[in-house]
Parts: structure tokens; sequence; C-alpha cells
């Protein structure tokens, strides 16, 4: 996979003044679903504007699938922002907002009325279609906004706190839309505090703290280069003591609790691997009979937890 | 690279016709701003004002030796024109439209919705600045040629045929409704400007404003760098500047109205500049 298929950002740097607001980030993000995750003035919507070209780095230089930030004619055919700015030009109905913008993006009207139809219908929004976007509700607007980024079919989808105001359902319709668009080959880069709904949609995190990039890859891969926080896999199993017993012969166990039910136990280990092989050596050997295995702490909120805590801020 | 679904738009094709559909596209969304709206109310007081006085002035009956002589009533026009609307109503009214292009919408937090789109920040900017030119041409080219045709409506509809069909009227009111339309268009890419570099236009206006008002106190030099000069060499009625005016030779209108665009033209492209390096900090704003 080349540049002309990631966004690349290379060693950018923002600063406002004397304040940071991100420093020396690297990245290659790649297409599928890729979510930034921080506390609040961890600089995520800095690095989302950035690269959107909304902000010009200070040092450093940002391409969208080639290419570069600074020619906005060229960037937005094939990138949507869906900002966190919640605020609409004054007396357009929802049509009429998508509607007018693709025509600014030099559309034909059928084309543009078609589009923009078509959006609403994504975003279930046709009810209110002709209703003006003040008199929406804090969803409506958030599902307009989202409309509005996906009306020309961009290729990369940026998203800057897309599940705000959503309720539950509309969340879930919004999750697997992100999801589509991510199985049709799109890049769809989501800026989210909402930890439980990150690890179960995306490809790769990218952790963010005080303006530098903590952590980014998948999770699961993050998390197995974390070896000063040993991972933590939950067995339940009809002999837990034996399990305990085996493990601590083995110079990666590192704590191991019981279940107060006496039907698992937790152990902490540096290698979850050698763990995972002791354990199938002992429900051979000893005819253990497991009833589950997973591992507790290799999702965005553990890694989050970990690399960033409540030190960090409030998410 | 991969192509996106936009990219048609400039296949094969001339990028000028995409421009144009996006300027047109760009006025349609500010056309109902630059008309409606709280905001508005002063640049509708300044447009119509003069309108209303010259209404009064006609619903009020007057004796033939008040109502003077058609001649002197073109003066008055001439020198209503001149004073009140080149300097005050066409500047302060221009003033609120133009600088407003994009301050309102940093104000109103709704510039990325633009700055999102792939479009070329100077077609945007040209957009914008041809948005606030007519909506500026409706207010004060409309407020100058209803004043024009209500300053002789006392002398009877004879009087008004003869002077519009035969006389000089028609080209009069043509060339007041041109200089009140250079006037826009000047100001209008100054007050443009003004609006992208300063936070406030309210002090460089002060200025501007200063400038343009002891311009006929200055040296001949310094008098040709100013909007008004420019305009008031066109007007068809040359008004007295009294005893402490620098007298300068007018520019011939060859020379005037060209220069006067190119560099209207230049401010444009200024702000162009500036709008190409713009970064969306609400919050700083």
């Amino acid at each position: 996979m080349t540049d002309q298929d990631k966004i690349v950002v290379d060693n950018v740097s923002k600063f406002y003044g004397e304040v940071l607001g991100v420093n020396r980030v690297c990245l290659s993000i790649p297409p599928g679903i890729t979510s930034l995750v921080g506390p609040n003035g961890a600089g995520k919507t800095t690095l989302l504007n950035l690269i959107c070209g909304l902000l010009r780095p200070t040092k450093g230089k940002i391409s969208v699938l080639g290419q570069t930030v600074n020619e906005p004619d060229l960037l937005y055919r094939k990138l949507g922002y869906c900002s966190q700015f919640d605020a609409f030009p004054r007396g357009l109905t929802g049509l009429e907002l998508i509607y007018g913008y693709l025509k600014v993006y030099g559309l034909s009207d059928r084309e543009a009325h078609q589009m923009a139809w078509s959006a609403l219908e994504t975003v279930n929004l046709t009810d209110a279609a002709n209703r003006r976007v003040h008199a929406y509700s804090k969803g409506m607007r958030q599902r307009v906004k989202l409309a509005q980024a996906i009306s020309h079919r961009p290729q990369v989808l940026i998203l800057d706190e897309p599940l705000n105001g959503l309720d539950p359902m509309a969340r879930a319709e919004v999750i697997a839309l992100f999801q589509r668009l991510a199985a049709d080959g799109a890049h769809v880069l989501i800026s989210s505090h909402i930890l439980h709904e990150v690890d179960m949609i995306s490809d790769r995190v990218i952790l963010i703290n005080n303006g530098y990039v903590v952590a980014e890859g998948n999770i699961r891969g993050v998390r197995d280069e974390m070896d000063e926080h040993p991972m933590q896999i939950m067995v339940r199993c009809d002999r837990p003591a034996a399990v305990a017993a085996k493990a601590f012969e083995q110079d990666h166990a590192v704590e191991v609790k019981m279940h107060e039910d006496g039907q698992g136990l937790m152990i902490r280990t540096r290698s979850a691997d050698q763990f995972y092989l002791m354990l199938n050596r002992i429900v051979l050997d000893c005819n253990l009979n497991v009833e589950a295995v997973a591992p507790a702490d290799d999702d965005v909120y553990s890694v989050y937890q970990y690399l960033i805590g409540t030190d960090g801020g409030r998410l | 690279m991969i192509t996106s679904f936009l990219d048609r738009l400039t296949e094969g094709g001339s990028p000028w016709s995409v421009w144009l559909r996006q300027t047109l596209a760009i006025m349609g969304l500010e056309t109902k701003k630059s008309f409606l709206g709280r905001r508005l109310i002063a640049v509708y007081f300044l447009a119509l004002a003069p309108v209303a006085v010259l209404v009064i002035r006609i619903m009020v009956p007057l004796r033939p030796e008040e109502l003077g002589t058609p001649g002197e009533a073109g003066m008055v026009f001439a020198v209503v024109f001149q004073t009140f609307v080149l300097r005050f109503s066409v500047f302060f009214g221009c003033m609120s439209i133009f600088t407003n292009l994009f301050r309102r919408e940093v104000m109103e937090k709704t510039l990325h919705f633009y700055l999102l789109s792939p479009v070329k920040r100077e077609v945007l900017v040209v957009g914008k600045y041809f948005s606030g030119l007519i909506a500026s041409l409706v207010f004060f080219v409309g407020s100058t040629i209803a004043c024009f045709l209500l300053v002789y409506v006392p002398y009877g509809n004879k009087f008004m045929e003869d002077f519009f069909l035969e006389g000089v009227g028609t080209q009069q009111l043509l060339t007041y409704a041109s200089v009140t339309t250079m006037a826009c268009v000047g100001y209008g890419a100054v007050f443009l400007l003004i609006g992208l570099y300063f936070r406030n236009p309210i002090f460089p206006a002060g200025l501007l404003l200063g400038w343009e008002t002891i311009n006929f106190l200055l040296p001949s030099f310094l008098q040709k760098i100013s909007v008004v000069h420019y305009l008031q060499s066109l007007c068809p009625v040359p008004l007295p500047l009294g005893p402490l005016a620098i007298i300068t030779e007018p520019t011939s209108a060859w020379v005037s109205v060209p220069g006067f665009l190119g560099l209207t033209i230049l401010v444009i492209l200024a702000s162009a500049l500036q709008v190409s390096r713009l970064e969306v900090t609400y919050g700083a704003d």
C-alpha cells in the first residue's frame, strides 16, 4: 500500500502561539475504521482539523490519499468532514443545507438534489428534510452534519465525536454506516470518547495525550507491546486451583486471583501466548473442564487507562 | 491515484465552467443572507432614508417660489449625492455588507461549511464579493435612481417627459447610477479586505472615512489615492468644494474607470490571498 492510499501525517506539530496543539505526530492511516482517543484537550480536534486543512501545521506535512491539504478544491473531492461545530447557516432546511453546498461543489441541480436526498435517506432524516435545521434536536443536527459529510461520497470520512447526542438506535445505525463505508474501502477516522463503541468498531486506534500520540495500531497489538502492564486473562473452569498452581511454576505469571465462587480465576501474565500454551497442556494432561477463557484488559478502555489513566483528564 | 466521484467534474473540460457554477452557487446561498436579517436594518435605513425624505417633500405641497427651479433641484441632488449618498450612505452600507461577508460566518461558526467544500478559496472570495455587490447595488443604485426621479417629480409630468426623453435627464440618471455602482464596486472590495484583516473593522473604516472626508484638502497626488476622488470626477454636476480645497484636475473617465477596476481586482486578490491562509479557529474569535 502506497501513500496514495493512506492518510499520511509526517512529523506534524501545531502551536497556537506558545500553546501546544499537537507535537511531532507521525501517522500512516490505511483504509478502515481508525479511532482517535484521548482526554479533553489532548489535541484530537486539532489533529483532525490539520488533516482536513482547516488548520495549517506549524511544522511537518500532511497528505490525504496523496493529495496535499493545501488545495481544498482537490482535497474535499475525496474528503468529507463532520465537525464538532454545532452551528448551521441560518434559515436553511436540512435538504437546502446539503443541496446548497452540493451545488457549491459544482454539481447540477438534478444531481445535487438526488445526492442530497440520498444522503438524508442514509441517515434516516428524510421526514425532517424540509424542516429548518435550527428546529432540529441535537441528534438530528448530528445526523444532518453526517449527511452533509457523506453527501458527495468521499473516500475519506473524518468525524469529530459523531456519536454525541445520538440515541442508542441512531448510534447503532450510524456505527453500521461506518462499518459499511469501511467495508467498501473508505478511510473512516473517528474521534470519540465512547470507548466501548470505539473498541467495538475500530480496526485501529490512535491514543493521544497532551498533544503527543502515545500509541497507535491494532488495539491487541498495542496491548501486546505494553510489557510493563501484564495481561489479565480470565479463566472459568472446574479446577482453577490446578491452573493457578501450574501458572506459578512459570516465570511469566505475576498474580492470580481466584473467583469467589471457586469456578474460575484471573491471572496476570507477562506472556499471554505462553499462558495459553500452558493452559492447553493442563486441559490435555489433567482433563480440565474449561468453560471460558477471555482476555480481560486488551480493550481500548484498558489500554487507555494504562497509557493515559485518570491523570490524562476526563474522557 | 484514487479518483473520487467529484473528479469527473473537471475531467476533459475547462475548470472555468466549474468555477462559474460554483460562483453562482455561492451567490445563491448568500443572496438570502444579503437581504434578510436584523443586521441589515441599518443598510435599509441608509438606502431608504433619502428616498423617504423626497417622498415627504412630494407629499407636502410647496409654492412655486419654495420649490425652486429644476436646475436648483439638480444642484441639491448633486450635493446630497456627493456628500450624503457617496460619503455616508454607500460608505457605511458597503461597510456593513462587505465586512460581514466572512466575519459574520466566523462569528456564527458556519464558515467551515464553505472551507470544507471542494472550492478554490479564490472562487469563494469572488462568489461572496459578487453576492455582496448585488445586494449593495440593489440597495444603493436603487436608492439613487429613486431619489433622482423623486427630485424632479414635483415639476410635473410634462417636465419629466421633456427632461428624461429629450433633455439630459436620462444621461445624468445613468451617470449617477454608474457612479454609485463604481462606489459599491470600490468600497465593497476595500471593506471585504478590511473585514478579513481586522477583527473589528470600525477602526480601519473610521480611518478610511477620515481620509475620504479630508481628501479635498490634500495635495493632488494624495487626492488620487482615494475612492471618492475618482467617483467625484465622474459626477455630471461638479460641486464647489470651498476656499480651503486644493483644486485637482479631474481624472478622465477613460483613465479613472479602468484604473479603478484594476485596483479593485488587486484588492480582491489580496482578499483571496488572506482567505487562502485562513484557519478555522472559532474559539479564538
